[in-house]
């Protein structure tokens, strides 16, 4: 029984982190780019933070409920839980983002100008690496959050370490839901330290 | 006087959110001189200097460089072919003191030993001992290393033309002292030509061949040093005044 558990622990933790890199990957490859795009266009910036904002405070639960019924993006199973968890990853990736590249030193930017820079040598060379401990901050964020939500995607079929959580609350059985939270809790906690820890080598001293 | 202008401004205006920075603005510069631009905040001397090197853009008339009109330039070339220094330097924190200097050149694809080579020598020549400093942060510095570390970044594809941007305007007088010393020290040695602004009239004097002073974006007077201290224009009188005060302030009898 208990080395059934143990092993049962290791593949939803798996299936959990998982869900989570797959989340991560593509909130940065659409956030990264997307802040990129926004950094140069003030007006536009306005309405999708708005928009990401919103989606932020959309309880969980209910972004779940609401993504079911609908068809293509909704459904039973991890491709729903990724596409609701993305929604929540996005927003502080993309702020802290364009934060970094907004946040370059006017001073630093108008040199890179004068000297002839072009303006794809100034993204690479100078605002993108300027940005990184910031964007490393936001990707710490949604780290730590998807690890948390994505407990609850096991409602809606997902797997993961919900699955003991979903399960232990329908069986009234503590230790079931201890077996999905406190793995999950020491994953997130794990987590946190190790982007802290590239955050702080990143960021000039 | 030699007929060979690098860059020639040619009826400039510029109108920025409405108002009007630079009014109607002529103004050659010829090769081996320093053209101070010289006036109180919002006079339009920063604006002028930026719309040289294409980071303002004229409302009307032209701005030639090298016998060519800026338009017909590639922003990029003509940029690269002019020294740039402003006054917190704007050096990149995340690159050594030897990345920096030698950004243009490897902008312009020099190759590495040749860059590193360039750089050693314009450390040397703006007072940096290079293995003290090639391998510093811009962190690592004071105001007046950083100051020196922007003067060698934008001579080092050696440009025929600087544009400075109130330069020593941060520093404190001493190192401010020591670093109008060696850029003159500098410009005898590589005879390079300037655009320099500052709002200093001392520096002004110091540095200058001509002074051009602006009032209100316009083009108020431009003299050689010596002229200007017996300049009579309102604007000029009140620049020279502010020199005699601070004479006064020191103890020592007004030159003037």
């Amino acid at each position: 029984m208990n080395g059934r558990l143990a092993s049962e622990i290791v593949s939803l933790s798996l299936e959990h982190l998982t869900l989570v890199a797959i989340t991560l990957g593509i909130a940065m490859a659409a956030a990264i780019p997307g802040a990129v795009l926004l950094a140069r266009r003030a007006a536009a910036r306005r309405w999708v933070l708005g928009f990401a904002n919103i989606a932020q405070t959309i309880p969980s639960l209910a972004l779940f409920g609401f993504l079911l019924p609908l068809p293509w993006i909704g459904g039973i199973g991890k491709r729903t839980a990724v596409i609701a968890l993305c929604l929540y990853a996005l927003l502080p990736i993309l702020r802290n983002t364009l934060t970094g590249i907004l946040g370059v030193d006017a001073g630093v930017r108008e040199s890179a100008v004068a000297m002839g820079m072009t303006r794809r040598q100034i993204l690479w060379q100078v605002e993108l690496p300027l940005a990184v401990p910031s964007i490393v901050a936001g990707l710490r964020i949604a780290t730590v959050t998807t690890i948390g939500t994505a407990t609850i995607a096991a409602f809606i079929g997902a797997g993961g370490l919900g699955v003991f959580i979903v399960r232990g609350i329908a069986m009234m059985d503590k230790p079931q839901i201890l077996a999905g939270a406190v793995p999950a809790a020491a994953m997130a906690l794990l987590a946190d330290e190790a982007l802290e820890w590239i955050e702080r080598k990143l960021s000039p001293a | 006087m030699s007929a060979h202008a690098i860059v020639e401004i040619r009826h400039l205006s510029c109108v920025l959110g409405g108002r009007t920075v630079l009014r109607d603005i002529s103004l050659r510069v010829e090769e081996g001189e320093t053209v101070v631009l010289l006036g109180r905040s919002g006079s339009g001397k920063t604006t002028l200097l930026k719309a040289v090197n294409g980071l303002t853009t004229p409302s009307a008339g032209e701005v030639w460089f090298e016998g060519r009109p800026a338009a017909q330039w590639d922003p990029i070339q003509l940029r690269r072919r002019m020294g740039y220094v402003i006054q917190d330097a704007g050096l990149f924190p995340h690159w050594t003191v030897a990345a920096n200097v030698g950004l243009v050149p490897r902008l312009e694809n020099w190759p590495p030993d040749r860059v590193a080579a360039r750089v050693e020598s314009l450390l040397e020549a703006v007072g940096l001992a290079p293995g003290e400093f090639r391998e510093r942060y811009p962190r690592q510095l004071s105001g007046g290393q950083k100051q020196r570390v922007g003067i060698a970044r934008a001579l080092a594809a050696d440009p025929p033309l600087l544009l400075l941007d109130e330069p020593f305007a941060a520093l404190d007088p001493i190192t401010r002292f020591e670093l109008q010393r060696q850029f003159l020290h500098l410009r005898r040695t590589v005879r390079k030509t300037a655009l320099f602004v500052t709002h200093d009239v001392r520096e002004a004097l110091m540095m200058a061949s001509r002074v051009a002073l602006l009032r209100d974006g316009a083009l108020d007077l431009i003299l050689t040093p010596e002229e200007f201290l017996a300049a009579s224009t309102a604007e000029a009188k009140a620049f020279l005044a502010s020199l005699e005060e601070n004479w006064r302030q020191d103890e020592r009898p007004p030159r003037i």
